[in-house]
């Protein structure tokens, strides 16, 4: 296997755009054979393979700016290499007449082939030392989140050693981009110098920030709202936690509401599910990840098969991962690999809310807070306690119906809760 | 405004002409200016023709050996002008072949000594031509590559008159066999004379102030190495301080101090090899305001020197003076010229000495280790139970490697032996790629081969040695 760097058409040049390609998937290309246009400020220039072999991918999109020098952008099996399942071109579309500066993705790593092994759903193969990879695991420090200085990218030693430790969240479904969004400095736009304390990026906050800024560009997300009324859920609350009180338990109203939701993903388990290249992938369990903020960002803890666990486990449960969470004492199990997830930001009196795909999970439900409003029963005037709840939801795995029909079922348990025991 | 090139590198040694031919390979407009011979030291009078002195004793020796191997041959003999002729052969090829590479890279090659002066975008660069008259040049940039030569000390007469004190270049190419021979210093250069002129019959006593030879080297390797070459008739003095070399009617006499005693060596001819001095000279560096540090120029990451436009790479810049480390800093300091962004890798630097037997060693000692309070996990093999050495005859030496106890990181390897300075290798690359103890002991050793001490040294860090 051969990569094709990105060419320095000139000493000085650092990055370029890749206006056109020549070449496809499955073509075989002798040395000499245009393969690529590259423009740079001063010129367009054609590209000519230097090696020869069959295209096996195409890593960055024609149209893709700030393309780096020697960065590969295509990669070539030289004839008798065995054959490598072919990967489909992850080529992300060019952005039409962009508006921004900012760089179309290059694609990292081709996602795993729809032959291979189903391991890690589409996970993008990280490059790291050997010796990078053992400190990694020493320290704590996610190897995703962290950003390779050594040849092509790899991670070493020295990446680790400046990294701090910090969890991103869960594997990324899809081969994000790498490039970090290039925008003008503060000062370019105004801001004086100066004039602002600068935070240093930590590791979780690079971490939040490039998978969020991947998963809202990167997945086609819808809101959908609907409003629930909870006297009776406070009021089994109250007897509930009556119950419980000699075992000095005590349930939240969050927790009712992560009970609620895996006995409505039991139920629609299509919402209970990742897109993947490969297919979409029903998860068997309702592993809920519940977002708790923490000093410094925000982390996932997971409440495992909560739709068969009881109120007072998943309390408990809950209130231990939340307390080992602010104090970063969580192991990497438990903060990755939910199935779906929660967000309420209810006790912060926020009424109405829509959180972002927390990816691969198909839905993330954002919960606002309960209060008191004037509701219509036939025709006449009530008051009620009432709670508004958004399900973000990734279309490519769930669509309105499926949604609905989840919200639907979620409004049952939340507003009977005694259906909870069916 | 307007140059004749896009960089000028001064000197054309191991660390020189690699970087002009990295320059040329970016498309850089490069000439290379040179006083002497294109090569260097390196080339001409250090690394290649002393191998090839080397390689004819090493023949030789295993002459009077022969028996070991059921062989037997008539009166073994030598020519000695005839092994400085061959090594001078190989010189001139290499030379040669460095010409070759110039024309090549379309390199202009410029004979002549090089002077700096104030200039933009770069200091201008003021050549007085070996043909005569003077050219000045401006370049976008200039590599200071100009290297180093054998330290001498005149206060105590340890200055090469070209006939009875020696330093190496005249060592490689004397007239005549001495009978006798002093060595003073035993650092890799003085080692490898003092082990060539053994082989060849000399009677060949090695000096050294430090209180073991081959003080850079793992204490357990000096001290091996010691035992070995002591059996091959070498002797030593160490731990003693040279107070004067004078010349006397037959040869050179030497006044050392040993445990506070003065005492008299003598022999036929001397040989300094106590360490080098940079060539910083004559170049106009202080004017531009480069900074020096103990006789080297001071350099960043980048072979920068503070000064505009002006870099250092090789011995000139500080140790250690080894031509593969001019060569890669040389690479580096170009693609960063060229605004390539080069990659910084952490790249540990092997040292090879030449003798009988062979030294190699990359990364940290025991005691350096130990002296930085880190915590070691250390494994060695001995070649005398190693099938390839039992069967070659060649079973001096071991290999012995370092590991971090916390991380399993290859921190150091320090080899003597038959073979090492190739075997090296093999711990260099793991070293560069971060390998871990892990991968070594994955790693699928040929059978037979010297290199299996490399996985069984591996094993035995861990206790899961083979073949012990």
């Amino acid at each position: 296997m051969t990569d094709i760097l990105m060419p320095a058409l000139s000493p000085t040049m650092e990055d370029g755009v890749l206006t056109k390609w020549h070449i496809k998937v499955g073509d075989t290309v002798s040395a000499g054979d245009v393969i690529a246009e590259i423009e740079t400020d001063k010129a367009t220039m054609e590209v000519e393979a230097v090696d020869e072999g069959v295209v096996t991918e195409l890593l960055v999109a024609a149209g893709t700016e700030g393309v780096k020098v020697n960065t590969p952008i295509a990669r070539l099996q030289a004839d008798g290499e065995a054959a490598r399942p072919a990967a489909v071109a992850p080529v992300a579309a060019p952005t039409a007449a962009a508006s921004t500066p900012a760089p179309a993705p290059i694609v990292p790593a081709a996602p795993k082939a729809p032959a291979a092994a189903a391991v890690a759903i589409g996970a993008p193969r990280v490059f790291a030392s050997p010796l990078a990879r053992r400190l990694a695991g020493q320290k704590g420090v996610d190897l995703a989140s962290v950003t390779g200085t050594g040849p092509h990218g790899r991670i070493i030693a020295a990446d680790i050693a400046a990294a701090s430790p910090g969890p991103a969240k869960a594997v990324s479904a899809t081969p994000a981009a790498a490039a970090s969004r290039q925008v003008l400095s503060l000062e370019q736009m105004g801001i004086a110098p100066g004039s602002y304390d600068l935070v240093p990026l930590d590791g979780m906050r690079r971490t939040i920030a490039r998978r969020l800024t991947d998963s809202f560009r990167d997945v086609p997300h819808f809101p959908l709202n609907i409003d629930l009324e909870i006297d009776r859920l406070l009021d089994a609350r109250a007897r509930i936690n009556g119950a419980l009180e000699a075992r000095k338990i005590k349930v939240s109203v969050n927790d009712l509401i992560i009970k609620a939701a895996a006995a409505a993903l039991k139920g629609v388990p299509e919402a209970n599910a990742s897109f993947t290249p490969d297919g979409i992938a029903l998860h068997h369990h309702a592993d809920i990840a519940v977002a708790v903020a923490i000093d410094g960002g925000l982390i996932t803890p997971i409440i495992r098969h909560a739709e068969d666990r009881s109120l007072a486990d998943i309390a408990v449960s809950m209130k231990d991962l939340a307390d080992r969470a602010r104090t970063r004492k969580l192991k990497p199990e438990e903060f990755q690999g939910g199935t779906f997830s929660i967000s309420n930001l209810g006790m912060m009196g926020i009424r109405s809310f829509a959180s972002i795909i927390n990816e691969p999970q198909g839905c993330i439900l954002s919960v606002g807070a309960g209060e008191k409003r004037p509701v219509v029963r036939g025709d006449q005037l009530a008051i009620a306690t009432v709670m508004s709840v958004t399900l973000t939801c990734d279309h490519r795995v769930v669509d309105g119906a499926i949604g609905a029909r989840f919200l639907t079922a979620f409004k049952g348990f939340v507003e009977d809760p005694v259906t909870l025991l069916a | 405004m307007a140059v004749d090139f896009d960089l000028i590198v001064i000197g054309s040694g191991p660390g020189g002409y690699v970087a002009a031919i990295r320059a040329s390979q970016l498309g850089l407009k490069t000439a290379i200016v040179e006083r002497e011979n294109l090569g260097g030291i390196c080339l001409n009078w250090g690394c290649i023709p002393t191998k090839a002195l080397l390689k004819s004793g090493e023949v030789f020796e295993k002459l009077s050996h022969l028996g070991d191997y059921g062989l037997s041959a008539e009166k073994p003999a030598f020519d000695f002008a005839k092994v400085v002729e061959r090594s001078r052969g190989v010189a001139r090829q290499l030379n040669g072949g460095v010409g070759f590479l110039m024309k090549k890279h379309k390199i202009e090659v410029i004979e002549g000594v090089a002077s700096l002066q104030k200039g933009t975008p770069a200091p201008k660069v003021q050549i007085a031509l070996k043909a005569g008259a003077t050219r000045t040049v401006q370049a976008g940039a200039v590599i200071v590559a100009t290297g180093a030569r054998a330290r001498e000390v005149p206060a105590i007469g340890l200055v090469s008159d070209g006939d009875r004190v020696w330093t190496y270049r005249d060592a490689m190419t004397a007239k005549a066999m001495p009978k006798s021979l002093l060595v003073i210093g035993s650092g890799a250069i003085g080692i490898e004379f003092a082990s060539f002129y053994r082989a060849l019959g000399a009677e060949v006593t090695v000096i050294e102030a430090m209180d073991r030879i081959l003080p850079v080297e793992d204490e357990e390797v000096s001290a091996t190495a010691l035992k070995a070459f002591q059996k091959r008739g070498l002797k030593f003095r160490v731990g003693v301080k040279v107070t004067a070399l004078a010349k006397t009617a037959t040869g050179v006499s030497l006044t050392v101090e040993a445990g506070g005693k003065a005492e008299t060596l003598t022999a036929e001819r001397a040989i300094v090899a106590v360490g080098i001095e940079a060539n910083i000279e004559g170049l106009g560096l202080e004017a531009l305001g480069v900074k020096i540090d103990r006789g080297h120029v001071v350099t960043d990451d980048h072979g920068g020197t503070g000064v505009a436009g002006l870099y250092a790479i090789g011995d000139v810049a500080g140790p250690p003076w080894l031509a593969h480390k001019a060569s890669h800093e040389g690479i580096h300091c170009v693609e960063h010229i060229a605004g390539k962004a080069p990659v910084k890798v952490h790249s540990p630097i092997p040292g090879c000495t030449y003798a009988q037997p062979q030294v190699a060693s990359v990364g940290l000692t025991e005691q350096a280790a130990r002296a930085e309070g880190r915590k070691v996990k250390i494994g060695r093999f001995p070649f005398r139970v190693n099938g390839k050495a039992i069967a070659s005859g060649e079973t001096d030496g071991f290999v012995k490697v370092l590991f971090d106890d916390a991380t399993g990181a290859l921190i150091g390897a320090h080899l003597i032996g038959e073979g090492v300075t190739e075997m090296i290798q093999g711990f260099v690359v793991a070293m560069t790629l971060e390998a871990t103890e892990a991968e070594l002991m994955a790693t699928v050793f040929a059978h037979p081969t010297l290199s299996e001490a490399m996985h069984e040294a591996t094993l035995d860090a861990y206790g899961m040695v083979l073949h012990i």
